[in-house]
Formats: structure tokens, C-alpha cells, sequence
């Protein structure tokens, strides 16, 4: 069965989730992963937004906003928001986080506040929302963004959410627990080597090193035996098509 | 905080007129649910000015009243509202946090507290452009920890789904905002999608988020957050949410603020929407078996 781009990252973020833990989702992309991930491999993980949900099931199509009506119903539990970052975020409750961003560098830095200069910008992005105290605080962040050399300069403009700042010791320098753990892309799936730097781990079926090199505004590093991103399973189609992601809301038509 | 405790009933122009000054800072609670659009458009119908706009998300309220000219700053942790995105780049001044920041900071207003210990921020390039996000050292140990400065706004500007005539609210569903928004500002109007007798409020005292006490003004406003959603009253109407495409130049901005907000008051707006659409948001009845609080099982 032939699939997107999307259905392949959404297959490969789901697959970064282990049975039992509790992640912090997103909109878009990251909340198909999360109930991709609780309709087959990882039947316990706990689903938190932001909005103050607490153990989110949707049952059919994944709602459209982080505070939807459909994702309350059934849910675990709704907590004040404040509560949501103090005891649970910051009380360290939460496994993994999902950030996305405009770019992310070498170090895994996600800026999603401006392009060029903060107090004259090019372009001004929506800004942290979450993601900040996310990156701050969960033991592990999955990045999701779509490959382009833009979206990967050698350093962001502005660091919104930090990564590895400038490698692991300037994220231990600061006390910041965990960091990154992967960054899923379009065409590839990159991890952090023990300095903090990203490379490529995995290149997505029928994707050139050279293609993903190109994308990329740094010399890109890649893993001894770099390996074949496994293709989604016609199952994992059919229920993200048909189920979680009927309209496009969170894929987009491909 | 009201003074001496008392509530005053009344509408929605009236509530706002009596409470928000120009200069005043104006806190917009509800995140994604129950936003106080029939209080909100007040702003914009009024006419009021230099208002510091805080709310943590700019997208469609928020940015209304931005549009309409109400705001002389804005503070917000996410912004996605073109009207504002505009503004911004003309120059308007702003102050940019998270979510977690803004939170923290009307807990901090809420508690009486001079600052709001957080983690968050570090490795971050906002504290660089944001001078109020600071850090202190733990008088306990070499620690330094994220501040921030408490919020407390002048007016708070909330929608809950029912209160009693003192002003004693449910929440249904999400939270949000609502509790710290409404304890840790200035002055509270409330607006409300049914006054109920107390003895319903009493019969689930966990879901109120709002004590009378906290309220200065009271307003029964049904629909009174569409085309956002009151859980349990009525879902999202999303064929209205068109506000960040529509306000994509200032000329579409303006004729949406026309067609919906100048000239009509909430009960106008309620008739152009159409009572049969209106009625459509309206969930299917979702009942659990009675609680029994006490007794033997």
C-alpha cells in the first residue's frame, strides 16, 4: 500500500513511544502519533495537552484543537493549567514531549518565535506557547519538522525551546534535564551523538544521503550503518486514513 | 475583589462600561473553551482605549480587539492573530512570555507573592529580550531560578457555564485560566450561560471555580463564548472561526468587525447566527449515574 511523507512520520514518531509512558502532545502531526501509538503498540501511554488534559482517549478522529470538547470527553482527568506545568511538567510526571518548530540547528535548538532579528524580524512566528518549559523539562523531546535547508540552519535565529544549546555539556552546564532524542523529518530520521550534535540515523525509503545533506545547512554527520526507515503497515494506513486523520485536519492532503 | 462582597446582576454593556477604564490593564480568561466573546466585544463596541491586552493566546478574540484599536500593548506567550502580528510590526509594545510563564505569574498575582519561581526560560533567548524574566539565587542552596513578576490585572473578563445570583460559578470540563484569572485580578465581570438557584450549585460543590465573593458583576449571557464552546452547552462553531484568514488584510478585518461586532448588540448577534445553527452545537446529553457523596455502599 503506497503511503505520504506524513503517514511515514507519523508511523515513526508513534514508534519512538513506549507502553506506560506519559507524553506531553501537540497539535497536528504529534497527537495522530500519540493516539497511533495508544490504538496499537502502546495501549497504556498517557496523552497530556497543555490545555490541562490528563490522559486523553479519543476514540475516533483526532480532534482539531488542543482544547476541543471531544478531547475531554473521556478523558482521565482535567487539571487547572497551572497545575498541568507545575505538578506534572515541572514535578517531573512526564516522560516525553513533542516540539516542532520554523528551525531546528545541529543541537537540537527549536526556534518558533521569529524569523531574522527579535525586535525587527523578517517573519514573527506564533512564539513558545508550552514548548519552552517542554524542552526544559521532560526527560526527552521528539522533534518533528519537514526537511528543508531553511528549517535546518547551522543556527537558529532564536532559540525558543533549547536542545543541547551548544552540546550536552552546555545543557548539563544549566541543569537541563534529558534533551532531544530524534528529530523525524521528511526524509530522514536523525539522532544525537554524545556530544550533542545530530546525525543521520536512518534515511526514509528511496532518500539520497546527498538529498538530505542538501536540505541541511550544516555538514551533516552520518551513523556508521545508517539504516532504512521501516515503512508504515497497511494497518497503520488504513487507521490513520480512515480513523484518526479522515479530513487532512492534522496531515494535510499530501 | 469586590470590597464588601456584593454582586450586581446586569447586562453585558453595562458590566463593562461600569468596570473597564481606558489604561486599564484587561485580563481575557478561557483557554480554547468558554472565551468571554459577549464581554470581549464590549471592548471593541465601546470604543475603549490603551487597554494592555494579557492573554496568553492571540488568535481570534484577542485579536479582534487589537484590530478594533483597543490595545496599547499586548502580553501573550503564543500569538497567531494577524491583526496583532500587523500591530506588532507597526510598533505596538509587547511583552512576550510562555504558557507556563503566564500561569505562573497570575498564580503569583493570585497569591499575593512578588514573584513566581519557575523552571523554564533557561537556555532560552527570551529572557534576553524580556527583562521582567529574571533569575534569583535559592536562599537555600547556590541555585538560580527562573522569576517572573506577578500578574494582577485591573479587570478580568470570564464566562463560566452557570452561577447562582451571588455569583458562585461552575466550570464544567477544562479549567483552563479561570480560577487564578478571576482571584488574582482587580475587579471580576463574570458572565454566565444560566443564573441557577444556589441549591444547584451547592448539589456539586467541586465544579465551582468561582466564589460569588470574587465577582463584582454578574451577566447571563447564553451563547455567551460562542463561537468558542461552553462544555456541556454547546461545541465549537467552527464555520465562524474564520477570524486569522478573513483578518488577513485590514480591510477584511474591518468588514468582519462590522458584520459581527459595530452595531449589533449580543442578542443581534445571536439572531444573525440563526437560532437552528445555533441550536445544531448543542451536544448529545451525556449522564453518569447519581453520586452518592456519603452514606453506605
Amino acid at each position: 500500500m503506497t503511503y505520504t511523507d506524513a503517514e511515514l512520520m507519523v508511523a515513526t514518531a508513534a514508534r519512538e513511544l513506549r507502553d506506560g509512558e506519559s507524553v506531553f502532545a501537540g497539535l497536528g502531526l504529534p497527537s495522530v502519533a500519540c493516539t497511533l501509538a495508544k490504538r496499537t503498540h502502546a495501549p497504556d501511554i498517557r496523552i497530556v495537552y497543555e490545555s490541562g488534559i490528563v490522559g486523553a482517549d479519543p476514540t475516533e478522529q483526532v480532534p482539531y484543537a488542543i482544547a476541543a470538547p471531544e478531547l475531554v470527553r473521556g478523558t482521565t482527568a482535567t487539571v487547572p493549567m497551572v497545575e498541568l506545568f507545575d505538578r506534572y511538567l515541572q514535578g517531573g510526571k512526564l516522560d516525553v514531549g513533542f516540539l516542532g518548530g520554523a528551525q531546528v540547528d545541529r543541537y537540537g535548538n527549536i526556534n518558533s518565535t521569529v524569523i531574522g532579528d527579535y525586535d525587527d524580524p523578517d517573519v514573527r512566528l506564533p512564539g513558545s506557547g508550552g514548548a519552552c518549559e517542554i524542552a526544559c523539562n521532560v526527560p526527552r523531546t521528539l522533534i518533528v519538522m519537514p526537511h528543508e535547508r531553511r528549517r535546518f540552519p547551522e543556527s537558529v535565529d532564536f532559540v525558543t525551546s533549547p536542545g543541547y544549546v551548544g552540546g550536552r555539556e552546555g545543557r548539563a552546564a544549566r541543569d537541563l534535564p534529558g534533551g532531544p532524542a530524534v528529530v523525524i523529518t521528511d526524509k530522514a530520521v536523525l539522532r544525537f551523538d554524545d556530544a550533542g550534535e545530530a546525525y543521520v540515523d536512518q534515511l526514509h525509503p528511496g532518500v539520497e544521503r546527498g538529498a538530505v545533506q542538501a536540505a541541511t545547512g550544516w555538514d551533516l554527520a552520518f551513523a556508521d550503518e545508517v539504516g532504512e526507515t521501516p515503512p508504515p503497515d497497511e494497518a497503520t494506513v488504513r487507521l490513520v486514513r480512515e480513523r484518526l486523520d479522515p479530513d487532512g485536519t492534522h496531515l494535510g492532503e499530501d | 475583589m469586590s470590597a464588601g462582597g456584593s454582586t450586581t446582576t446586569t447586562d453585558a454593556a453595562t458590566a463593562v462600561s461600569r468596570t473597564v477604564d481606558d489604561g486599564d490593564s484587561v485580563y481575557l480568561a478561557g483557554f480554547g473553551h468558554l472565551v468571554p466573546y459577549a464581554l470581549g466585544h464590549e471592548l471593541i463596541r465601546q470604543s475603549c482605549r490603551d487597554l494592555t491586552l494579557v492573554r496568553p493566546v492571540v488568535i481570534h478574540l484577542a485579536d479582534q480587539i487589537v484590530a478594533a484599536g483597543c490595545a496599547s500593548k499586548v502580553v501573550f506567550s503564543w500569538l497567531g492573530g494577524p491583526a496583532t502580528e500587523r500591530a506588532l510590526a507597526d510598533g505596538l509594545p509587547f511583552e512576550e512570555y510562555s504558557h507556563y510563564g503566564m500561569v505562573a505569574r497570575l498564580s503569583a498575582g493570585a497569591r499575593k507573592l512578588p514573584f513566581a519561581p519557575l523552571r523554564s526560560y533557561v537556555g532560552s533567548d527570551l529572557p534576553a529580550h524580556n527583562d521582567r524574566i529574571r533569575t534569583v539565587e535559592s536562599p537555600y542552596g547556590s541555585e538560580e531560578i527562573t522569576v517572573l513578576p506577578p500578574l494582577a490585572p485591573d479587570v478580568t473578563l470570564v464566562h463560566a457555564q452557570r452561577a447562582d445570583p451571588a455569583g458562585n460559578a461552575h466550570v464544567l470540563g477544562l479549567t483552563g485560566d479561570v480560577r487564578d484569572a478571576v482571584l488574582a485580578a482587580e475587579t471580576v465581570v463574570l458572565s454566565v450561560e444560566e443564573i441557577v438557584d444556589p441549591a444547584v450549585i451547592a448539589a456539586d460543590p467541586a465544579r465551582t471555580i468561582v466564589l460569588g465573593e470574587e465577582v463584582d458583576y454578574l451577566v447571563e449571557a447564553p451563547f455567551g463564548a460562542h463561537p468558542s464552546y461552553a462544555h456541556g452547552y454547546y461545541d465549537t462553531d467552527r464555520d465562524l472561526f474564520d477570524w486569522p484568514e478573513t483578518a488577513d488584510t485590514p480591510e477584511g478585518a474591518a468588514a468582519w468587525l462590522d458584520e459581527w461586532v459595530y452595531g449589533l448588540d449580543r442578542g443581534a448577534y445571536l439572531d444573525r447566527v440563526g437560532v437552528e445553527r445555533l441550536l445544531g452545537l448543542r451536544p448529545a446529553a451525556r449522564t453518569v449515574d447519581a453520586v452518592n457523596w456519603e452514606g453506605d455502599r
